[in-house]
């Protein structure tokens, strides 16, 4: 696990009480019923994974949290509070940001209108130059329109607006999905990054060495349930396990 | 003094000019109408009806409450807006997880609706409204003669149109429309309040309307039916110009105005029919319209 050592995090700054407590969460796509019960936490400052195999329900779980689901039930705290029958509006506001797995880019809005279109709903986000610093390629691309961009520099785009408004907890679906290896080292480097600003992360991600690098734990989803909890320390005994969680 | 293929100037600049005021609130009716349409994926039939409640609203401020034309000018927007504003909260909200016949439906039936209530109140033979007096005479140009009013009309709807898509294409708040458009789920997602800006663009679309109503209220007489003449052509600018498009409603809207004026100079008889023409060849040739994206 020369990877785990690579990435060199600090150990979590754990608190007593989670940062987002999701308990018997229930999701629903129109008719089909996708969540059945899913329950997990993350601690201020952590990064966990949702892993799982394709329509495991880990972006319906993403899209619960945020409140873009249609019907959703069961209980999501975040801080503390119970956020299941608010709007996602009301959500965002609160500290939590999604990075959807299509990205989102705006294509009727240049680069720099998609960088700038979420409001600032907290204090402590990250400055336009702390995200260039992050991402050189945006700057040079501001007057683009935002889907000219290619891949990854969208990619960088959808992390980046999302740094800006002061939220707290950062939902990343698949950041890493159909992207180049230099790209996928550079967002991982970025996911560090964040982590040690005191960013509290949930990833959902289908490259598990990727994963490994960055997370704190992971959770493993299957028919729309969190089946097994994996710290990150015991990744390594428990790979077999996983590959068959997987079906790799 | 010149002529031109046996036309006296007089008559073709005469007809142009015609042409560029018809244009003008061919613009102003198709741009709110392209916004509406935008945002909210809803076919604003009562587009006409709430131009004509815009020349309305300025006759009875000025019969019952005193206020000249200046002060409707930025009144009536506001009052119909207001009205626009209820009509969304109340009804239109309702149909948006519906196919787009629904809201075509109920806006056409409201259009009815209003229109049948200001016709028995005020009959169909038209109540005048006087020119703003700063706004009489006019200007002779030497190869035609400008009433003033009428060049205050286009100045004006230039002015507004442009003004409207800078908002839309160039601020923070126009920012936040087009990506509504695009993704509203998204821009909810990310602590917008995306019904709010849907309310307050189907009110300000409604509001371009009915100022459009007050700038006709002078030159057209005030009557029910005026909304539902004009609307007609309205729909079929937007069509040309591409649904959805602001910058293609507003080119569109003044370029068919002039082609209708040409078209009276030059084959009068096909002057009512040239616009659906060229819809029709539009749509043949680039179904997505002039400005359209395709999809």
């Amino acid at each position: 696990m020369a990877e785990v050592e690579l990435a060199g995090r600090p150990a979590p700054a754990a608190s007593a009480e989670p940062l987002l407590k999701v308990e018997g969460l229930e999701g629903w796509y129109s008719e089909s019923h996708i969540l059945h019960g899913v329950s997990f936490d993350v601690r201020e400052g952590e990064v966990v994974t949702l892993l799982g195999r394709n329509g495991a329900g880990k972006t319906t779980t993403l899209k619960a949290v945020m409140g873009i689901l249609a019907k959703r039930s069961g209980s999501v705290m975040f801080e503390g509070r119970e956020t299941i029958r608010l709007p996602a509006r009301a959500i965002a506001r609160l500290g939590i940001a999604l990075c959807p797995e299509e990205r989102a880019i705006f294509s009727s809005l240049s680069v720099e209108e998609n960088l700038m279109l979420p409001p600032q709903v907290r204090p402590g986000g990250l400055t336009v130059e702390q995200i260039f610093e992050l991402f050189p390629n945006i700057k040079e691309r501001l007057s683009s329109q935002g889907t000219k961009l290619s891949g990854g520099e969208q990619q960088m785009l959808a992390i980046g607006r999302i740094l800006r408004t002061g939220a707290k907890l950062l939902l990343l679906d698949e950041p890493t999905e159909g992207l180049a290896p230099v790209i996928v080292q550079q967002i991982g480097r970025t996911i560090a990054r964040l982590k040690q600003q005191g960013f509290t992360i949930v990833l959902v991600e289908q490259n598990f060495h990727f994963a490994a690098v960055v997370a704190d734990r992971h959770y493993v989803v299957e028919q729309g349930r969190v089946i097994d909890t994996i710290p990150n320390e015991d990744l390594a005994a428990n790979t077999e396990k996983l590959h068959r969680y997987l079906g790799v | 003094m010149f002529e031109l293929l046996g036309i006296p100037p007089q008559a073709l600049f005469g007809q142009l000019l015609l042409g560029l005021i018809n244009g003008s609130f061919y613009a102003l009716l198709s741009l709110g109408l392209a916004i509406i349409f935008g945002l909210l994926n809803i076919i604003n039939f009562t587009h006409g009806a709430q131009y004509m409640m815009g020349a309305f609203v300025a006759w009875m401020l000025l019969n019952y409450a005193g206020v000249p034309y200046w002060g409707a000018l930025f009144l009536v927007p506001v009052i119909v807006g207001a009205t626009g504003v209820v009509l969304e909260r109340v009804f239109i909200s309702r149909l948006y997880h519906l196919d787009h016949l629904y809201g075509l439906l109920l806006t056409f039936g409201l259009a009815l609706i209003i229109t049948g209530i200001f016709r028995n109140q005020y009959g169909i033979s038209g109540l005048p409204y006087a020119m703003p007096k700063q706004l009489t005479g006019g200007q002779n140009l030497g190869f035609m003669f400008l009433p003033n009013y009428r060049g205050w009309v286009v100045v004006v709807s230039v002015v507004v149109c442009l003004a409207t898509w800078f908002v839309i294409e160039k601020t923070r708040l126009g920012a936040y429309l087009r990506a509504a458009t695009e993704n509203p789920t998204m821009v909810g997602a990310f602590g917008i309040n995306v019904p709010r800006l849907i309310t307050l663009t189907y009110g300000f679309g409604v509001g371009l309307a009915a100022f459009a109503g007050v700038l006709a209220a002078p030159i057209y007489s005030v009557n029910p039916n005026m909304g539902a003449d004009v609307i007609i052509v309205v729909f079929a600018v937007v069509v040309i110009g591409g649904m959805g498009s602001i910058l293609g409603s507003i080119l569109t809207g003044f370029g068919l105005g002039l082609v209708e004026g040409l078209t009276r100079v030059f084959y009068p008889e096909g002057s009512a029919v040239v616009i659906f023409v060229i819809m029709a060849i539009v749509l043949l040739v680039k179904p997505a319209g002039l400005f359209g994206r395709e999809v």
